[in-house]
């Protein structure tokens, strides 16, 4: 199967650029200036740089023995991008993304921000390389993340909490379109996940894709299983896209919230339908109406009505089966992870962990699962602690 | 001959703009919505707009996603949508035009929603987030049903696009006066005269232009009517006294509102 770039900006039928026509010169000059750079030599020996030096690339990969023990299937492998700078993959697209942004001559950037992550690290980006940057957020999401907020304005980043809405990420995003359409010459909207209109979900899908090729190259077989958390899909798609051509089963672990079966989850590819929303065709939750639904997940960078364009293709196309777990399932794997490997994931990256628990029993030993561990857990904490208080009736319960 | 299109030659004969006049559906329900549409046709209004809400509404200012939020939050449906234009369409034949977003349509398919809007008694459609380049099914579907497909153009909007658009446009050309979101805003920008010249220009007599976008005075629509709009669009300024009147004041406000600028006008 052979991808690259997406002919009139979509992927089969997925995708395309559902834009408010103000936008329109502003899509087009990104999407010029970004075909240009991404062949461009000193570009990509710029953003190389950045990310060894100050992003901390190449993560490793890690052998998780006791948790495999503990399992007793299929050998489960850690892609750790928890240790990049800043805790998460975000990283890697938000130094990509205001390099060009620089390029382009532009100086004031725009994100929108869900668990605080893409905020967090579009201000560092933005502080490295002398951009102003200005986030915003969902009242929700500030209140459960306070501490992201804070690090964004330490980092010399503006946050704007948004009271429309459903007052989390996807009202985040119509906030910073909002922005957008009004201070379109002077502004780059640096988006965080592989969604939105073309071309972002190309670049993102490029900027996240050194993930999968360093998985290439660091595991010496190609992985009988890969399995990412999908939000947006950008850590997934970044992981999956250089397999894609392999032949490694290939699974996206979606937020099951307190089940599909329920209204409470935020798993557009496996419980929704085709529409269109910020710019892009895909798979949405949403009404008889066509209103998007509003979300639920125990993870904030989760909780989005909307997926990555290209994810939706991959599962028409039956490449890439998508999955869900529930809310109950993430925190007993956040707490196997923690306990036999003393590693501490963000609720998002345990989706994916709850998962490779599940498939690994039923492998060979001799088999290798890959899980992109997206992010660290620091910041979840208090969620977790709250979660255990109420549900005494947890197994491992502390 | 679309009711549209026999409005604007009527206006053209008479020497008059049109004045086009926005509310939302539902907003602050179907009794007050039906109110304030007579009152926008006591005024003497042109053409009505007539809103249903969508959850994202990424190209509104703040005071039409409070109208939005509020409609949902009532309960508004398509369905009551569809009755609140049979409704209209028993007491008048005023031109109607529906502005939503695109998942709207989409959701049902644009064949069948656009079927379903025409038999209720629409005229065209608005929808600010359907790009030239992803039109190709929808505009085909509004043409085999005889629905006009009003679309949108920018001050920024390059010259060829500017041709492209106005070929699948039926009904009227809808310059967005300002670079932001709807909402009432202070002054006319020069960018915006010159955008609508350029338009105008482009347009070459053959679709009528309407300028909309943080028009809410009388000395705004004098302005625009002055410079060669074809049309006014007024949106969030109506919105605003449906927000601050008495229900049962709602009617006569509207129409006061409306007769004063539709004055600068003839
Ligand atoms: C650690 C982590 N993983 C995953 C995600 C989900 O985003 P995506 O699906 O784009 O990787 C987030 C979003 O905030 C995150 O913080």
């Amino acid at each position: 199967m052979k991808i690259g770039i997406p002919k009139d900006g979509r992927f089969g039928e997925f995708g395309g650029k559902y834009i408010p026509e103000t936008l329109a010169p502003a899509i087009e000059e990104l999407e010029k200036n970004y075909l240009k750079i991404r062949n461009d030599k000193n570009f990509k020996k710029e953003l190389g740089r950045l990310l060894i030096d100050y992003a901390g690339r190449p993560t490793p990969i890690y052998f998780a023995r006791n948790l495999t023990k503990t399992i007793g299937g299929a050998k489960i492998y850690l892609k750790r991008e928890d240790l990049l700078h800043g805790g998460a993959h975000k990283i890697n697209n938000t130094l990509g993304q205001a390099l060009l942004a620089k390029r382009m001559g532009k100086k004031r950037i725009i994100a929108e921000t869900g668990a605080g992550q893409h905020g967090v690290a579009t201000a560092m980006a933005c502080a490295s390389l002398g951009l102003k940057a200005e986030i915003y957020m969902g009242y929700v999401d500030t209140l459960r993340q306070k501490q992201n907020v804070f690090r964004m304005e330490l980092l010399g980043a503006k946050v704007h909490a948004v009271k429309s809405g459903s007052k989390t990420l996807k009202d985040a995003i119509n906030e910073a379109m909002r922005d957008w359409i009004t201070n379109v010459d002077s502004t780059y909207y640096l988006l965080g996940s592989a969604v939105g209109p073309h071309p972002y979900p190309l670049m993102v899908r490029d900027f996240q894709a050194v993930i999968g090729v360093e998985i290439k190259k660091q595991m010496k077989k190609i992985p009988n299983a890969v399995i990412a958390c999908v939000g947006g899909g950008s850590n997934a798609i970044g992981t999956f896209y250089p397999l894609i051509d392999t032949n490694a089963k290939i699974i996206g672990i979606e937020a099951g919230g307190k089940g599909v079966k329920t209204k409470l989850h935020s798993a557009p590819l496996t419980a929704g339908k085709k529409g269109v929303l910020h710019g892009m065709m895909t798979y949405l939750m949403q009404d008889k109406d066509g209103q998007i639904s509003e979300t639920h997940s125990i993870s904030a960078g989760l909780d989005y009505p909307g997926v990555g364009p290209e994810h939706a293709f991959l599962k028409d196309e039956n490449r890439v089966e998508y999955k869900a777990v529930t809310d109950d399932e993430v925190i007993d794997a956040f707490l196997i992870l923690t306990r036999t490997e003393g590693i501490i994931p963000a609720l998002e990256s345990a989706h994916a962990i709850a998962h490779a628990i599940k498939i690994s029993k039923k492998m060979k030993k001799t088999e290798s699962i890959v899980v992109t561990l997206s992010g660290r857990g620091d910041k979840d904490i208090d969620i977790v602690k709250e979660y255990l208080a109420k549900n005494v009736k947890n197994k491992r319960k502390i | 001959m679309s009711r549209i299109k026999e409005k604007f030659n009527q206006l053209k004969s008479k020497k008059e703009t049109a004045l086009i006049s926005y509310i939302m559906a539902g907003y602050p329900s179907e009794k007050i919505t039906l109110a304030a549409v007579r009152g926008l046709i006591q005024g003497g209004s042109d053409i009505i707009e007539l809103g249903f809400p969508f959850s994202d509404p990424i190209a509104d200012g703040p005071t039409i996603q409070m109208a939005s939020t509020e409609s949902l939050n009532n309960g508004t449906k398509i369905e009551n949508f569809f009755t609140i234009v049979k409704k209209i369409r028993k007491e008048s034949n005023i031109p109607l035009v529906l502005m939503t977003y695109t998942n709207i349509l989409y959701n049902q398919t644009y064949l069948k929603f656009i079927s379903r809007a025409k038999q209720a008694g629409i005229d065209g459609l608005i929808l600010p987030d359907m790009a030239i380049e992803e039109s190709k099914e929808y505009v085909k579907a509004a043409k085999k049903i005889g629905m006009d497909t009003i679309f949108l153009v920018s001050p920024n909007t390059e010259k060829d696009r500017l041709k492209q658009i106005i070929k699948s446009t039926s009904g009227f050309l809808y310059m967005v006066a300002v670079f932001g979101t709807t909402g009432v805003q202070t002054k006319i920008h020069k960018y915006t005269l010159d955008a609508l010249k350029n338009t105008k220009y482009a347009a070459k007599g053959k679709i009528p232009v309407g300028v909309g976008f943080g028009v809410s005075t009388e000395k705004d629509v004098q302005k625009y009517v002055s410079s060669g709009a074809d049309a006014v669009i007024v949106g969030s300024a109506n919105i605003k006294i449906i927000e601050n009147t008495p229900t049962n004041k709602v009617q006569t406000r509207i129409a006061t509102f409306t007769k004063r600028l539709k004055n600068k006008t003839r």
